[in-house]
């Protein structure tokens, strides 16, 4: 089925945190090579999107704990998987290409198989699309505000190539996500747009910007119905937010979103706001009950995790959600 | 096919245009074609001015603002993109949609690559055919732009009525059939040409493009109007009363006939009902062609009113501030414009350029980082206010220079300060700012960036041979990586001193995580004004050793703490904290000279003065220091006394118009404990109980756990006692006075008056207090202290009030108000969460017992709440809402 048709009958579910996740495992800077990284010359360790190929056994397990605990949709690996993110580990194109291809095919090999398990619950691959580390609307020097680390076509070209492998690789749907500068977003939706048109099909996009303080605004200052306005000129599957805050900081921005947006609506904050440790300890529980009041008030179309989300989180939002009824999109709807 | 055709564009924020919109000003003051200053600006690469003329047409009221740099001499792609970048960095223009406004296409696309929120271009037409005007609306809409297309086709531009709407029904069906561009977002420019010119082919410039305007409006769905109003009147150039009316008669018919927005000079505008009717007879005979002779009438009309235009002055009110508060206001707004003089006028007040930056400047930028904190600015504000820090100390750096040659101080710096943002981590602002606040106390700064892992930050540390390492991190992974470095450090047997910055970085981190494993000292700084004494002290030889066993100790202490706090979780049973309460006597107790209540109207605000605690009134506007001391301050003591003087003024004014009014009620009346709880007799029928809290923390065995009801003597005890309830305000009357301050931009007045209101209605508590202390109640009487010794509670009897920590439920305010039926004898309304309205109240409950005093409730654990719900015939759940910061245990 359609997965827009499913979108109309319940509450999907994404999964959560894959960092949080690939942290249990302890892995050592071995894990992060395969034979042709042996001798590269940086640390490669923390550049978790080469796992995928260097222990795609490590983020199947991911995948298929996740699917287990009721997610609809995983994310690919692929948080990092530009050019221009991969830049700050000496990683060029045809590594960027392998990570996309192979993140997608074996997250895709994990859905295929739970699918069969259960073929009344279809399970997606949404490639995700981080927001790299570069900002088109903020200079990195405070001397000169008018300098950019990055072009606006360079960002095209890499989130054009992330894109191609992704789906070559077998992802289902695209998530443009963790957005903190809309310009960098609109980027990517170029891209989007010129390799649809390219590749003569189109596929789903969801787009998850985040806001980053008490301000109610991303990290670029736009609010979130600014946000919302200069995202909408693409048919799009699902807008929403992710990551920054907790999910009872996310309530009012989510309204805002549910409010006026055309699309279906998305939310996968963190499991709360890191402690003075840098600990995100949040119960699934706790996080669950917070995420329900989203379904009370009929937010929300997919809710899924962030940062310091785990299975266990995962499922008490999958149990929680499966006793509400999705947001009902606006009749006016062009989506 | 979508029929909304709302047209919703963004800057930062929202710019949504219904049909119900009256008119969207588009500014038109940053084009090149249109205004020599701005010209002459973008020549000249004076960029700084360029962006003040952008923010002022924000200021004026432009909902959008035109930006055009078609101009030959300029390179237009490279002006325009790096405007529009300048523009991003400066949120008081980009909350506003932008016009990439051009007619070179090359210059359009450059510029819909910078721009984040939903912008309009401007514009397209068929100039070039059909294909290209294709292509063209395709990629707008790739990047989700709305587009104005101009009324031109390949034979030329529309100059009647005919030919407006020939192009324009061309134009519709090609964007919404081939390129299914969104109705809404289609905006036509009709074209607007002069009038009055004396040619008769120009009689119908203005009435065929307010046809041509109602035609499409009423025949091509979702499409909207624009226009540059200021061609109409080009024959009038040099005549701005009669080009004012012009425009606004113009405007005021284009928008009868379906005109959505227009490029306007907002400043040159008359308001239409206000025109001289005379001039706006002749001008609209010219504007909708109604006589043959209307231009000639016209132009004779306009020599008479030569030269009378209106002129608008931009605010700059601020301007008129004592220096230190300028400096202050452009640090917070941003502005670089008048800094450097305003820098130069601050050094010569001062004794040394020195004291100008630890003065004025580190006040406005503390300031920023307070207001950045609570949300209230934004990361783009903070990097600009950061901007014009760094000019100020760019100013003063030759006169420090010039000084240090005098005194003979040779040494270049007080130090070497390594700074980083941690690997893993791309956040910098905030090291950017400790920076810049460093090397303006001359500090020599070597910032090796963001993402550095800690071989490099070592590396450099041993080479540079730095006196001190800076870590910075905002995301919470940062906090491990500072946790690394310090290890390596110490592996390497370093002893450089370590300061941890950053969000997400805390005292209880550094002292739990990082501390213990230097050996080095390690300090955790909050912010950049905090550093500078921080690094001097650790670089200072003398006090090196005297500052690393501060710290050390001061860490070690709360390890100690946090693992007892952690332990300590201990709660004692409801029932063994009654057992274990306070042992009192309640032996001279006195009876009030009345029971019931008492109002007191129209309080002599004079006499309020007198009482005022002038401390917390400084730490309203974050000065901090004790009053009157804080006049001596080095730092804060000039503007605190400026301040005072201000405050004095207003209090003065206020005193004198009667412009705010005090007004009081309080009550006392027959009370006696009932456990925790205190009923009161409130008439011979009628009783209400006051519900009180326990403390539940474990303590020492000899110390009791408090409850206010205890003050109060318990109904066994077969003793008649007394409890006193009270509320005030001094901010009746204060509205008009903040709505003017607020019309006029005054923040500053505005924030004064609220503080002195509040500080008028806290010295309103302490003077009822003690009038009920000596008089009324009159247990007090006899009492002799000293304004110093009120101030410190030095007298019997306290006063806690409700949603404080010795009674948190904030609920127990609605029984006490309408006890006293406070609503209705003070002005003062309760919200639904039980805050006081106006602000300026205080309200409370009287224990006269010798020993009452005040505590802090703390965490209760649940079998309390329980027992209070019920106390109180509520819900478990509705208590454990309002007690939520109390709750000890996980709800």
């Amino acid at each position: 089925m359609n997965i827009r048709e499913i979108l109309k009958q319940r509450i999907l579910i994404l999964d959560g945190a894959m960092g949080t996740m690939i942290q249990r495992y302890s892995l050592e800077e071995k894990d992060f090579r395969n034979d042709g990284l042996q001798n590269h010359p940086k640390p490669l360790k923390g550049n978790n999107d080469l796992l995928s190929f260097t222990r795609p056994d490590v983020i199947k397990a991911i995948h298929r704990q996740y699917f287990d605990a009721g997610a609809d949709i995983i994310e690919t690996n692929t948080f990092s998987g530009t050019v221009i993110a991969q830049a700050d580990y000496d990683l060029g194109q045809d590594w960027v290409d392998k990570i996309n291809f192979e993140s997608a095919k074996i997250a895709k090999e994990v859905a295929v198989e739970v699918t069969a398990l259960n073929p009344a619950k279809p399970r997606f691959v949404a490639g995700a699309m981080g927001p790299t580390n570069r900002t088109l609307s903020l200079s990195p020097d405070v001397n000169d505000p008018g300098y950019r680390a990055v072009t606006f076509d360079e960002l095209v070209s890499a989130y054009k190539q992330q894109a191609r492998k992704l789906l070559e690789g077998g992802a289902d749907l695209l998530l443009i996500e963790t957005i903190f500068d809309t310009l960098n977003a609109k980027a990517a939706l170029y891209a989007v747009d010129e390799l649809f048109e390219e590749l003569g099909k189109h596929y789903p996009v969801m787009i998850s910007g985040t806001i980053t303080d008490a301000s109610g605004r991303t990290l670029s200052g736009q609010t979130t119905e600014a946000f919302l306005i200069s995202m909408q000129h693409m048919p799009l599957l699902s807008i929403g937010l992710n990551c920054a805050l907790g999910a009872s900081a996310l309530r009012p921005y989510l309204q805002v979103l549910s409010g006026k947006s055309d699309f279906f609506v998305s939310a996968y904050p963190n499991a709360g706001l890191p402690n003075e440790f840098g600990e995100y300890d949040e119960s699934p529980a706790a996080m669950a009950k917070q995420v329900e009041e989203f379904c009370k008030e009929g937010l929300v179309n997919i809710l899924g995790g962030c940062c310091g989300t785990t299975p266990d989180h995962i499922k008490a939002i999958a149990d929680m959600a499966s006793n509400y009824s999705p947001r009902i999109l606006h009749l006016a709807s062009g989506a | 096919m979508n029929k909304d055709y709302t047209l919703r564009l963004s800057g930062l924020e929202p710019l949504v245009i219904t049909k119900e919109t009256n008119f969207v000003n588009v500014g038109e003051r940053t084009n090149v074609t249109g205004s020599k200053m701005f010209l002459r600006l973008i020549k000249e690469g004076n960029f700084e001015e360029a962006l003040a003329v952008a923010r002022q047409q924000v200021e004026g009221g432009a909902q959008v603002i035109d930006i055009n740099m078609d101009e030959g001499m300029i390179d237009g792609v490279e002006a325009m993109v790096r405007f529009l970048n300048l523009i991003a960095s400066e949120p008081d223009i980009s909350r506003v949609p932008i016009m990439i406004d051009s007619s070179k296409w090359e210059i359009i696309e450059a510029g819909l690559k910078c721009v984040q929120g939903k912008c309009i271009v401007n514009s397209i037409s068929m100039k070039g055919g059909e294909e290209e005007f294709i292509r063209q609306a395709k990629i707008v809409k790739r990047f989700g732009a709305a587009v104005i297309v101009m009324l031109f086709d390949e034979v030329g531009q529309a100059d009647n009525y005919e030919r407006r709407i020939e192009i324009a029904e061309r134009a519709y069906r090609i964007l919404t059939e081939k390129v299914h561009f969104p109705a809404g977002d289609i905006i036509f420019d009709p074209n607007i040409f002069p009038v009055a010119t004396g040619m008769e082919e120009h009689r119908r410039n203005a009435i065929d493009f307010f046809r041509g305007s109602k035609w499409i409006t009423e025949n091509l769905p979702g499409a909207k109007i624009s226009g540059g109003v200021s061609n109409v009147s080009f024959s009038f150039r040099g005549n701005d009363k009669v080009r004012e009316a012009m425009h606004s008669a113009f405007l005021y018919h284009g928008i009868q006939n379906g005109m959505t927005m227009g490029i306007v000079n907002p400043s040159q505008l008359e308001v239409y009902d206000q025109i001289d009717k005379d001039l706006l007879e002749h001008v609209e005979d010219v504007l909708l062609d109604r006589r043959d002779d209307a231009t000639e009438r016209l132009l004779e009309y306009a020599e008479k009113v030569k030269g009378k235009g209106k002129e608008k002055v931009l605010d700059l009110e601020w301007r008129n501030a004592p220096v230190t508060e300028r400096l202050s206001h452009a640090l917070v707004k941003g502005i670089v414009e008048f800094i450097d003089e305003d820098t130069e006028e601050a050094r010569q007040q001062f004794a040394r350029p020195l004291e100008v930056i630890e003065g004025p400047l580190m006040a406005g930028m503390n300031i920023v980082g307070d207001l950045f904190g609570s949300g209230k600015m934004f990361l783009p504000q903070v990097v600009k206010s950061a901007r014009v820090m760094k000019k100020a100390v760019a100013y003063l750096m030759p006169y420090m220079d010039a000084e240090k040659k005098l005194s003979g101080d040779t040494s270049t710096s007080q130090g070497k300060i390594l700074m980083a943002t941690v690997k893993g981590d791309v956040h910098d602002i905030g090291k950017n700012i400790v920076g810049v606040v460093m090397a303006c106390n001359n500090f020599e700064i070597i910032d090796i960036g963001v993402m550095v892992p800690a071989e490099k930050i070592l590396e450099t540390a041993l080479r540079e041979k730095v006196d001190v390492i800076g870590l910075s991190g905002l995301i919470t992974p940062s906090l491990d990586e500072m946790v690394h470095v310090a290890k390596e450090m110490e592996r390497l047997g370093l002893k450089i001193p370590l300061l941890i910055g950053g969000a997400t970085t805390s005292r209880a981190h550094t002292a739990v995580k990082i501390d213990p494993v230097y050996s080095g000292p390690v300090v955790h700084v909050l912010d950049a004004s905090k550093s500078v004494p921080v690094a001097q002290s650790l670089i200072s030889k003398d006090q090196l050793a005297g500052t690393t066993a501060k710290f050390k100790a001061e860490y070690e202490q709360f390890r100690i703490d946090y693992k007892n706090r952690r332990k300590e979780k201990n709660f004692v049973g409801l029932n063994q904290a009654r057992a274990k309460k306070m042992a009192l006597t309640y032996e001279d107790i006195v009876a009030p000279t009345f029971l019931g209540n008492k109002t007191l109207i129209d309080f002599p605000l004079e006499q309020l003065r007198e009482r005022i605690d002038w401390t917390p009134f400084f730490l309203t506007w974050e000065l901090a220091g004790k009053y009157p001391s804080i006049f001596e301050d080095k730092i804060i003591g000039v503007e605190a006394k400026k301040l005072f003087e201000d405050a004095n003024k207003m209090l003065d004014e206020v005193i004198a118009g009667k412009l705010l009014q005090a007004k009081g009620v309080f009550g006392m009346y027959e009370a006696n404990s009932y456990g925790d709880d205190v009923k009161i007799k409130v008439n011979n029928s009628e009783e209400i109980s006051f519900h009180f809290l326990r403390q539940q923390n474990e303590k020492a065995a000899d110390q009791p756990y408090l409850c206010l009801a205890d003050f109060v003597a318990p109904i066994e005890s077969g003793k008649q006692d007394y409890m006193g309830f009270f509320a005030v305000t001094a901010g009746i009357g204060i509205e008009p006075l903040i709505e003017k301050y607020e019309a006029d931009h005054d923040d500053y007045n505005s924030i004064m008056i609220k503080a002195i209101a509040d500080r008028l209605a806290e010295a309103f508590a302490e003077k009822m207090h003690e009038l009920v202390r000596t008089e009324y109640w009159g247990f007090g009487k006899g009492e002799q202290l000293t304004n110093e010794e009120i101030i410190r509670e030095k007298y019997i009897s306290i006063r806690p009030a409700p949603g404080y920590p010795a009674c948190p439920d904030h609920t127990e305010k609605r029984k006490l108000f309408n006890l006293l039926n406070a609503e209705k004898e003070t002005g003062i309304t309760l919200t639904e969460n039980y805050a006081m309205y106006p602000t300026a109240a205080v309200s409370g409950f009287y224990f006269a017992h010798p020993d009452s005093k005040y505590f802090a409730v703390g965490k209760i654990s649940k079998d309390q709440v329980e027992d209070y719900a019920k106390r109180k015939g509520e819900s478990l759940e509705y208590m454990e809402k309002w007690l939520s910061p109390n709750l000890g245990y996980d709800n």
